[in-house]
């Protein structure tokens, strides 16, 4: 690891400000030491924002939640506005990582960590995400855990997270102030850029932005669901997640929201596919018909081409769950 | 950089480059080597301690940053003389081969047991708002970050299984 500076921050203006000035800042650590370790990541100064005040998780003002950026990945999953209110996202909270990492892990964190591609890792392999401009060893490469939607030629990189993939689906946004004090909302729908032409950006914020919350819209009916496929039963990422809820009324579908994990550059929604399962009658043959529209471009490789069949199984299955005893 | 760590109730003063994770910390200058490092990325469980009350992998952590906190390790769980509970159950039902993970797999269900008792639910959790019952697969479950290379893991559930029973 190289050597850098450490800052507490004891204000969030002191995180802002060192972040202008170039610092990075570390709150579980989890993905930033990783990386530090393999000097993936290189930062000369370091900022600890773990003292702020940003632990609790409070009401927001349309019955929603308001979820400070250091709540624990363990403490939101237990929650009991959480689990009986968002389901789904305790579950994919618990579907994540181990007990000792949730423990560490925040919320704030959780969603910018970086992606598990094995070339971003390796600093002997090209990576466009890392070093701009060395090319993409995952097009043609190792391809497995990649994505398959929202890719560029200059990068297949998948977002690893699933407690995003739950919030994308819960329609959450980011609260984020600015060096200049100033703070802004901003939908997670636009939070995450796509890969284009300069992968290594990755999000909307600026050197010096703090996310200081996320914001859950007033709970919505339906039953919801959060189902991940993966190589092994626990402690591994998605190959193919999806997060879901689904609300049925006199046999047709009023309602449906729906993001994927593992397929996408970002965690995932097409409110196209939603539209589709809106005012119909819960059946396999339109699962599979809004699974093919979901999946109509995906880019794929030898490596990760099961993706697409795998998405579409993984898809039905959540949908028959959701709509249960309605469903031919 | 200075960093006071409370560790198995005693107070230390640690000097350590910025750079010095709380795994090293605690071995290396402190010289408590129960903890154990085996991938220093967060992958196998072998560093773990538990922190103000819960368990952490304390090698993708910086030592600077817990300046204040509470530390246990396994050298704090018990002693040769006096092994805890889930340390007698460790040794009853044979629930190591080499030990290398023992340490980490002993503090990591010594404070899984307290998060069950929390009701914090698991991914196996058939429901989230339920009350939890350690079933095998529960344990197996909120104990998959303690990865064990010569598969004890048979022996290790019946040792957290009997210790979660004994609390009862
Ligand atoms: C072995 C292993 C297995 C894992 N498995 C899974 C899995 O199955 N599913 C899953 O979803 N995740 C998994 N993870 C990833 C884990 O969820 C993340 O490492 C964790 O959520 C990151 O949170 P953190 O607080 O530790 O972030 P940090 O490492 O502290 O920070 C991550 C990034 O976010 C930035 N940052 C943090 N907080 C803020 C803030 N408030 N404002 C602005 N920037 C900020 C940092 O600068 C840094 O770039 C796994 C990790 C490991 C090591
Ligand atoms: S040494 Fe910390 S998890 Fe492996
Ligand atoms: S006893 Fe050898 S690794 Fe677990």
């Amino acid at each position: 690891m190289r050597p850098f500076d450490y800052i507490r921050a004891e204000a969030q203006s002191d995180a802002t400000r060192a972040g202008a000035e170039g610092a990075t800042i570390i709150a579980g650590g989890t993905n930033l030491l990783d990386l530090m370790k393999l000097e993936v990541m290189a930062p000369d100064k370091v900022v600890d924002i773990t003292r702020l005040d940003l632990g609790e998780i409070g009401e927001a003002r349309d019955g929603g939640l308001r979820i400070g950026a250091l709540v624990t990945n363990s403490d939101l999953a237990a929650d009991m506005r959480v689990r009986k209110n968002y389901p789904a996202l305790s579950s994919a909270l618990l579907a994540g990582a181990s007990g000792q990492l949730r423990n560490k892990a925040t919320t704030g964190g959780n969603l910018l960590q970086r992606t598990r591609c094995y070339y971003f890792y390796d600093t002997d392999q090209p990576c466009n995400k890392r070093a701009p401009g060395s090319g993409c060893g995952a097009i043609g490469g190792a391809s497995r855990l990649h994505a398959i939607l929202g890719v560029s030629e200059n990068c297949i990189a998948s977002h690893p997270s699933d407690m995003a993939v739950a919030m994308r689906m819960l329609g959450a946004s980011v609260e984020i102030e600015s060096e200049d004090g100033e703070t802004r909302v901003v939908d997670l729908a636009e939070f995450y850029v796509l890969p284009g032409e300069d992968p290594s950006v990755e999000t909307v914020l600026k050197p010096g932005d703090l996310i200081t919350h996320v914001i859950l819209p007033a709970p919505r009916a339906g039953r919801q669901t959060y189902r991940k496929v993966r190589d092994r039963a626990s402690y591994a990422f998605a190959m193919v997640s999806v997060a879901g809820r689904v609300s049925v009324q006199d046999g047709r579908i009023t309602e449906a929201a729906l993001a994927f994990g593992g397929i996408g550059s970002q965690p995932w929604r097409d409110g196209h596919v939603e539209e589709m399962l809106v005012g119909e009658e819960p059946s396999t043959a339109l699962f599979a018909k809004a699974a093919d529209a979901l999946l109509a471009d995906a880019v794929t490789q030898d490596g990760n081409a099961f993706k697409v069949p795998l998405t579409k199984r993984t898809l039905i299955a959540t949908l028959k769950d959701l709509t249960a005893e309605i469903a031919q | 950089m200075k960093t006071t760590l409370t560790v198995n109730g005693t107070t230390h003063e640690v000097e350590a480059d910025t750079r010095t994770s709380l795994l090293d910390a605690l071995r290396n200058h402190l010289d408590l080597t129960g903890s154990k490092k085996g991938c220093d990325h967060g992958q196998c469980g072998a560093c773990t301690v538990i922190v103000n009350g819960r368990r952490i992998n304390s090698c993708l952590t910086l030592a600077c940053m817990h300046d204040g906190d509470e530390i246990t390790t396994i050298e704090g769980i018990g002693t040769a003389e006096q092994l805890s509970e889930m340390q007698a159950n460790f040794v009853k039902h044979d629930g190591y081969q080499c030990g290398y993970c023992t340490p980490g797999q002993i503090c990591s269900a010594t404070a899984m047991l307290d998060e069950a008792k929390a009701g914090w639910p698991s991914n196996v959790s058939g429901d989230l708002t339920g009350t939890i019952d350690l079933t095998d697969d529960e344990i197996a479950e909120r104990m998959s970050g303690n990865i064990c290379r010569c598969a004890a893991y048979p022996n290790i559930v019946d040792a957290i299984r009997e210790t979660a029973e004994g609390r009862k």
